[in-house]
C-alpha cells in the first residue's frame, strides 16, 4: 500500500523553536532546588510544606516497569525542573503586556491569543514551558463567576480552594510521577465553576515546551460545583530535538452532586524522529472524582503525538447515579509507543461507566490498552460498557489489550468487546477507484475507524483532530 | 477509447488472463459474457488498476495514453469508472461525504469548482430521485448494512454523480428486484452518449433487453473466444457456453 507511505511520512508542522530569553535553574533535583522553584514562584508556606513532603516520598519510590514501554533508564538529575521566559516586573497584567515574541509562537501554533482573533467561545491559558503567559476572556468568565486562570495564581488567589482540593483526588504520594509532580510542579490551570453555573464557554489550556532539556510537571485542577457545567480541552506540543524530554503533569477533576466536567485532550508533542530518535516521554496521571450524586466526568482523549505516551485517565464514581466516560484515540507511527486506557472504580450505587479505545498501530508503533473496570461491594446495580477496537497498518506493528475486570457485587453488567481490523486493500481499492489519492483513502478511512471518539469533541476540535491524525499518519501507508 | 492487447494478468502467480484483446469506441456498449472464474471480474479490476492484479503482459491504452502506467486513482480521476460486483464497507464515513470527496477530487482534475456541501446535496437529491434510492442510504457508513441490492444501486448512484468516459459495470445486475433492475438500465442508459463507453459484465441476458449492447463478448479460461452482436447473448442463454468453449470446438 504505497498511499499510506506519503501519508505517514509528514513533516511534523509544530517542531519549531522560539528564541527567546530565559530564566532557567540549574539541571538537577533536590531538596534546595523545590525550595527554588517555590521560592521562585513566591507561594505560601502550605505549598513548600506538600512540595517537601512529596519529595521526601518521592525519594522512597521506584519507577514503576509494569508498563508495555521501553525507555532508557532516566537520570532525573539531567532534567531541568524550571525554565520560564523572562518577564520584566511582576509579568503581565493583559495580554499587551505579554512578549510580542509569545504571542507569534501561538499564533503560529494556530492559537491566537488576541481575543479578536480567537475562536468565539474558547478561553485559552496558554502555558510555555514552566508558567503560564496568557489567560483570555478573563473578564467575560469573572462575570459569570467562574475563576479560570493559572495555578500560580489560584495558589496566591484561592488558597482555600487549593488547599480544599488539591491532591484530594490524585494525593501526592500517588505514584512515582505523581510524587516527583507534586515535588516540582511550576504551573498548570485551575478552574472552579461555582453552584448551578453552566460556563458560558469552552475552557482551553494550550501547552507548549520550548526550552531544551526541560522538563514540564504541570498541574491542573478543575473543580465542578454542584450542578454546574464546564468542557474543557487542553493541546500540546513541542520543538523537535534529538533528546527525549519528560511531560508528567497531573490533571485532577472533581464533580460535586449533578455537576459535569467534560475534558479533552488533543495530544501532539513531539514523536521522535522515522528511527525513534527524540520525542516526548508522556507520562501523566489524569484522574477524576464524581464525588457527589449524578455528577458526570468524560474524558475524551486523542493522543498522535509522544514517542511514549503512559496514562489512563480514569474516574472515582463515587456518588450514587455518577457517570464515567473515556473516549479514546491513541495513534502511534514510525516507533511510537503507547499505554494508555482508563480505570473506573465503581463505588457508589447505580454507577455507570463506557470505554471506547480506538488504536493505530502503523509501521513498527506499539499500542497497548489498559483497562481497569472494578465494582467495589456496595456498587449496587453498576454496569460498565468497554469496547476496544485496534486498527493496523502494516505488519510489523503490535496492538495489545490487557481489560482488567474486578467485581464485588453480583448485581453489576460489565461488558466488554474488542477489535482488531487492517485497512483493507479492497477499502484503499475502493476509494482510489472513486478518485481518491491512497493518502486521502486512508485518511478518511481512519477517521471513520475514530468516529465514535471524534463525536465527542467540542466541534471546533473535531476538526482539528482529524487534520492532525492525517498529518500524523503522513507516508506510512506502504 | 479503450484498447486491450494481449492481456495478461497473474494473481498470485496464477495466470487468469492468458492473452485477451478488446477493443472498445466511444460511444459504444460492449457486453461481456462468461461461466463463473473465467476472468471477467479479472479484467475489469486489471484495467482499473486493482494492485493485487499483476499485468505479465500485453497492453492497455486508453483515450491515447498507456493505462498501465497510472496509479488505480489516476485512472479514476481520467474517467475510468469501476462498478464492483462486490462494494465493500467503509465503517464511520458517512456515503455523502465520501461520494462528495469523490467528486470533488475528479472536479478537480477537470478544473472545476469543488462543490460545497449545500450545492452538493441540492445535486445528489435528484440523482437520489432518478434512482429512486432512500434518501437515509447518504447518511449512513459506505455500504455498510445496504442490502445488495442497495449496494449496486450505490455504484450507479456513483457513477451517475462522477460521469465517467468509460464506465465498467461487473454484475451490477445481480442482486436486484425486476424494478430495480429497469430502474438502473435507465440509468446506465441515461449516460449514454457518443464520447461515452460502457462495458457491462453480465450472466444474463435479461439487463441485455434494457441495455442492448453494440457488442457482445464471451470469456472463457482468460480469452474472448467469440464475440459477436447482440444476438449472441439470446444464443448463449438458450445454449449455454459449452458450444463455445475451445474443448468443445475441438471435439467437432
Ligand atoms: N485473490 C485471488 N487469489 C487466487 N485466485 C483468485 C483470486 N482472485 C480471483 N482468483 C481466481 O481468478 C479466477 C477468475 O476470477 P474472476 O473473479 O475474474 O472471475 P469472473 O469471471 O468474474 O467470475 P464470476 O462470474 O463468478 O464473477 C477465478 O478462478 C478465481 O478463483
Ligand atoms: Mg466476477
Amino acid at each position: 500500500m504505497k498511499g499510506t507511505d506519503v501519508l505517514l511520512d509528514q513533516d511534523y508542522k509544530y517542531g519549531f523553536v522560539t528564541d527567546i530569553e530565559t530564566d532557567t535553574i540549574p539541571a538537577g533535583l533536590n531538596e534546595d532546588i523545590v525550595r527554588l522553584i517555590s521560592r521562585k514562584k513566591n507561594e505560601p508556606a502550605f505549598m513548600l510544606e506538600w512540595r517537601l513532603k512529596a519529595y521526601q516520598r518521592w525519594l522512597t519510590m521506584t519507577e514503576p516497569a509494569w508498563q508495555r514501554v521501553h525507555y532508557p533508564q532516566i537520570n532525573f538529575n539531567d532534567v531541568v525542573y524550571y525554565s520560564a521566559p523572562k518577564k520584566k516586573g511582576d509579568g503581565p497584567k493583559s495580554l499587551d503586556e505579554v512578549d510580542p515574541e509569545l504571542l507569534r509562537t501561538y499564533e503560529k501554533l494556530g492559537i491566537p491569543l488576541q481575543e479578536q482573533k480567537m475562536l468565539a467561545g474558547v478561553a485559552v491559558d496558554a502555558v510555555f514551558d514552566s508558567v503560564s503567559v496568557a489567560t483570555t476572556f478573563k473578564k467575560k468568565l469573572e462575570d459569570a463567576g467562574v475563576i479560570f486562570c493559572s495555578f500560580s495564581e489560584a495558589i496566591q488567589k484561592h488558597p482555600d480552594l487549593i488547599k480544599k482540593y488539591m491532591g484530594s483526588v490524585v494525593p501526592h504520594s500517588d505514584n512515582f510521577y505523581a510524587a516527583l509532580n507534586a515535588a516540582v510542579f511550576s504551573d498548570g490551570s485551575f478552574v472552579y465553576i461555582p453552584k448551578g453555573v453552566r460556563c458560558p464557554m469552552e475552557l482551553s489550556t494550550y501547552f507548549r515546551i520550548n526550552a531544551a532539556d526541560t522538563g514540564q510537571f504541570e498541574r491542573t485542577l478543575i473543580v465542578a460545583d454542584e450542578g454546574s457545567y464546564v468542557s474543557y480541552l487542553e493541546g500540546c506540543t513541542a520543538p523537535k530535538r534529538d533528546k527525549n524530554q519528560l511531560h508528567a503533569a497531573v490533571v485532577e477533576l472533581v464533580a460535586l452532586g449533578n455537576a459535569e466536567i467534560r475534558y479533552a485532550t488533543v495530544q501532539n508533542w513531539y514523536a521522535g524522529d522515522k528511527q525513534g530518535k527524540g520525542g516526548i516521554y508522556n507520562f501523566v496521571t489524569k484522574r477524576g472524582k464524581c464525588a457527589g450524586a449524578h455528577s458526570k466526568i468524560s474524558w475524551t482523549q486523542v493522543e498522535t503525538g509522544s514517542a511514549i505516551t503512559w496514562k489512563y485517565p480514569g474516574v472515582i464514581l463515587q456518588g450514587d447515579y455518577s457517570t464515567g466516560e473515556f473516549y479514546s484515540v491513541a495513534l502511534t507511527n514510525n516507533y511510537q509507543q503507547a499505554d494508555t486506557g482508563t480505570k473506573m472504580l465503581h463505588i457508589g450505587k447505580h454507577t455507570k461507566s463506557t470505554i471506547v479505545s480506538k488504536g493505530i498501530s502503523a509501521r513498527f508503533g506499539e499500542n497497548t490498552y489498559r483497562g481497569l473496570v472494578k465494582v467495589s461491594p456496595k456498587a449496587e446495580g453498576a454496569r460498565n460498557y468497554t469496547q476496544c477496537d485496534s486498527l493496523l497498518i502494516g505488519d510489523r506493528c503490535i496492538a495489545n489489550t490487557f481489560p482488567y475486570i474486578e467485581v464485588d457485587n453480583h448485581s453489576a453488567r460489565v461488558e466488554h468487546e474488542a477489535t482488531t481490523s487492517k485497512i483493507s486493500e479492497e477499502q484503499l481499492f475502493y476509494c482510489q477507484q472513486r478518485g481518491l489519492s491512497a493518502e486521502n483513502a486512508v485518511s478518511m478511512i481512519i477517521s471513520g475507524f475514530c468516529k465514535e471518539v471524534f463525536n465527542k469533541l467540542p466541534m471546533e476540535f473535531a476538526v482539528e483532530a482529524n487534520k492532525l491524525l492525517g498529518v500524523s499518519l503522513e507516508g506510512s501507508v506502504g | 477509447m479503450l484498447e486491450v492487447k494481449d492481456l495478461r494478468v497473474s494473481i498470485e502467480d496464477k495466470e487468469i488472463l492468458k492473452g485477451l484483446s478488446l477493443s472498445v469506441r466511444a460511444g459504444e456498449v460492449h457486453a461481456i459474457m462468461g461461466p463463473n472464474g473465467s476472468g471477467k471480474s479479472t479484467l475489469a479490476r486489471a484495467i482499473a488498476g486493482h494492485p493485487s492484479y499483476t499485468v505479465t503482459g500485453g497492453s492497455i491504452r486508453y483515450d491515447g495514453q498507456d493505462l498501465l502506467a497510472l496509479a488505480p486513482d489516476e485512472r479514476a480521476r481520467a474517467g475510468v469508472f469501476l462498478a464492483f460486483q462486490y462494494p465493500v464497507d467503509i465503517p464511520g464515513v458517512g456515503n455523502s461525504y465520501f461520494l462528495r470527496a469523490a467528486l470533488n477530487e475528479v472536479r478537480k482534475h477537470r478544473g472545476q469548482r469543488e462543490l460545497d456541501a449545500m450545492e452538493f446535496l441540492d445535486l445528489i437529491k435528484g440523482k437520489i430521485k432518478e434512482l429512486d434510492m432512500d434518501p437515509e442510504l447518504l447518511k449512513r457508513p459506505v455500504n455498510e448494512g445496504f442490502s445488495g441490492g442497495e449496494k449496486k444501486r450505490n455504484e450507479i448512484l456513483q457513477m451517475t454523480l462522477l460521469e465517467p468516459k468509460l464506465a465498467l459495470l461487473d454484475e451490477t445486475d445481480s442482486g436486484l428486484d425486476i424494478d430495480a433492475l429497469r430502474i438502473v438500465a435507465d440509468g446506465v442508459n441515461r449516460l449514454r452518449n457518443p464520447q461515452r463507453a460502457i462495458v457491462v459484465v453480465t450472466h444474463y441476458q435479461r439487463l441485455l433487453n434494457y441495455i442492448v449492447p453494440d457488442y457482445v463478448h464471451v470469456l472463457v479460461e482468460g480469452r474472448v473466444v467469440k464475440s459477436g452482436g447482440k444476438e449472441l447473448a439470446l444464443q448463449l442463454e438458450a445454449q449455454g457456453y459449452d458450444w463455445v468453449k475451445p474443448q468443445t470446438v475441438a471435439a467437432h
